[in-house]
């Protein structure tokens, strides 16, 4: 049981770093990313490739990162003149292209048997303690990303970037280098999902084309529309709680007696869609609702009221 | 007016929307320090000039220059960076930002833009931040937005709108501002209110380029008045001569025989 609850605790984390990706370039620049599952494939093979080439995993994950960071910059700029759906759609068809190349470029990546026996971290020093370190590990990235853009997005950036997610036009206006702001929203949301790739990849030390299909970029959407889709917070609550379903349809369709194992799979299916419904129809802000920069005039915002109207 | 060479010129622009000229030829010059006023009935262009010379529409010919720099195909960023920023006719924003956010927003050469100087947020750029908020409140104290600062811009009225619109043109530290009906829509206590507000702007030194329909205010705020009609420019002069220009009246009153 601990075990379980150990593997669920890191599974989730992964999923965080994933839902914090799609916040920085969803949900505070505006750019929606269908094709999160293909960073987070690109960020998986390339550091299991890497590894078992003899690169050391520390910085087998730092190389992955910075391949997706790149591959992201890459596709911001040439999808440079698409914006809403149909950038939405080119995402999807990204992400859909490259488990192609994963499923048929055999010699690189074992085409759909995949790569397994991706070496681990102290798992051959310490097998016992492997899991609750993994776990400790995966959470440590996840706060390093959150401290990290939390600090970003309070800036001048993180203000910039929010005018373009709202208006291109009136950010450009008001001087600010729209172009310059998405590619960095897009790369840093790229790097953020490598990385949770290169996370997967050596915790479950098998990957196959199918772990980075469609499915995984709706639990991530619905993460981040859960928890509320421009928080930090948000995206962790929301992953978190993505988890719970997951696991609760799990544990409930076994309770329904006379269901055999694919159609409870199903089911947990149906679960993550009506859920993703249900918060859309009366909650779409989600859990945690979007905030702004307080001019600090008032006294609610300080203890210490600074009148400057006097 | 001053014999100094023009701020902004344009020349000869052209524009086409599948087949129709929204801009035929326009071309006319603005005078530094001074408010020059620009009219002319719907559909004369007057919009789709300041589109192009903002940056925002960068098709069609012609030439534009601001302050001796060509600045015909800079990219919008650009041009305000040069001192050139516009207002938006329909006061546009950031739906889900607040006034003071909008305010924060225009100030000029901010480092903390900047990916690895934000993600630092050094002193530095504290300190610019903070001196950008203490310029923020000003403005929001002169156009009697301070009790609405941490609103949404949505859930401002079109008279606050519209006086965001302005403040946030001048938080860039413009050399010259395009208003695009500053004053459309709103009551009349606050016309007269914003009128008294780009006398105090042209006062301080801004070139201000107006566009405007109500003719009281044109003939109050304008040192200069360039008139456009079916995309090209019509005439120029002082308010008192283009109203008496029997051109002009024709083409608002839509007259002219072919």
């Amino acid at each position: 049981m601990i075990t379980y609850l150990l593997f669920l605790g890191t599974l989730a984390g992964i999923y965080a770093i994933l839902a914090l990706g799609l916040v920085v370039s969803w949900g505070q620049a505006g750019m929606v990313n269908l094709g999160l599952a293909g960073f987070f494939g690109l960020g998986a093979y390339a550091s299991a490739i890497l590894s078992g080439a003899g690169v050391p995993i520390g910085l087998a994950w730092c190389l992955a990162t910075l391949l997706s960071a790149a591959a992201g910059i890459a596709f911001c700029l040439l999808t440079r003149t698409l914006r809403g759906d149909y950038l939405a759609i080119v995402t999807l068809g990204f992400a859909e292209g490259l488990r192609l190349v994963e499923t048929n470029e055999r010699w690189l990546t074992g085409g759909s048997d995949g790569i397994s026996g991706i070496r681990a971290p102290l798992k051959s020093l310490l097998p016992d303690a492997f899991p609750s370190l993994y776990l400790a590990v995966t959470w440590a990235v996840v706060a390093v990303a959150v401290v990290l853009l939390a600090r970003l997005l309070r800036s001048p950036f993180g203000r910039a970037l929010r005018a373009v997610r709202d208006d291109e036009q009136v950010a450009a206006v008001a001087g600010k280098s729209v172009m310059r702001l998405k590619c960095q929203a897009f790369g840093i949301g790229a790097a953020l999902f490598g990385i949770a790739g290169a996370v997967y990849a050596h915790f479950t030390s098998y990957i196959a084309p199918d772990n980075f299909g469609v499915q995984i970029t709706i639990y991530i959407f619905l993460a981040a529309t859960a928890g509320g889709y421009s928080r930090l917070v948000g995206a962790v609550a929301g992953a978190l709680a993505v988890m719970t379903i997951l696991e609760a349809s799990r544990l409930a369709a076994t309770a329904i007696p006379g269901l055999d194992a694919v159609e409870i799979a199903a089911l947990r299916e149906f679960a993550i869609a009506v859920a993703l419904i249900l918060i859309i129809q009366w909650r779409p802000d989600g859990m945690f609702r979007m905030t702004n920069q307080r001019a600090g005039t008032r006294p609610v915002a300080r203890p210490v009221a600074a009148d400057v109207h006097s | 007016m001053s014999t100094s060479a023009p701020l902004l010129e344009v020349h000869d622009l052209r524009i086409s929307f599948g087949g129709v000229h929204a801009l035929d030829g326009a071309s006319f010059a603005v005078m530094p320090g001074a408010t020059t006023g620009l009219i002319g009935p719907n559909g004369a262009g007057k919009t789709t000039v300041f589109n192009r010379v903002s940056g925002l529409l960068g098709t069609g010919s012609g030439r534009v220059t601001f302050a001796g720099r060509d600045i015909t195909r800079q990219r919008p960023e650009q041009i305000s960076r040069a001192g050139l920023v516009r207002s938006f006719q329909l006061a546009r924003g950031c739906e889900q930002m607040t006034v003071f956010e909008h305010l924060m927003l225009y100030g000029p050469r901010q480092p903390g833009e900047g990916l690895l100087r934000g993600l630092r947020s050094g002193p530095a750029v504290r300190r610019q931040e903070e001196a950008l908020r203490e310029r923020a409140l000003a403005m929001a104290r002169r156009l009697r937005l301070s009790e609405v600062l941490d609103n949404l811009v949505v859930k401002l009225s079109g008279g606050q709108k519209k006086l965001l619109e302005i403040g946030r043109v001048l938080l860039a530290e413009p050399k010259m501002i395009l208003l695009d009906e500053p004053m459309a829509g709103v009551n009349p206590s606050l016309v007269q209110e914003i009128a008294d507000h780009l006398v105090a702007i042209r006062q301080s030194g801004i070139t201000i380029l107006l566009i405007e329909h109500e003719m009281e205010l044109i003939e109050r705020l304008c040192d200069d008045v360039v008139v456009m009609a079916a995309g090209r420019f019509l005439t120029r002069g002082s308010f008192a001569e283009v109203s008496a220009n029997r051109q002009v009246q024709e083409s608002y009153l839509g007259l002219r025989r072919q």
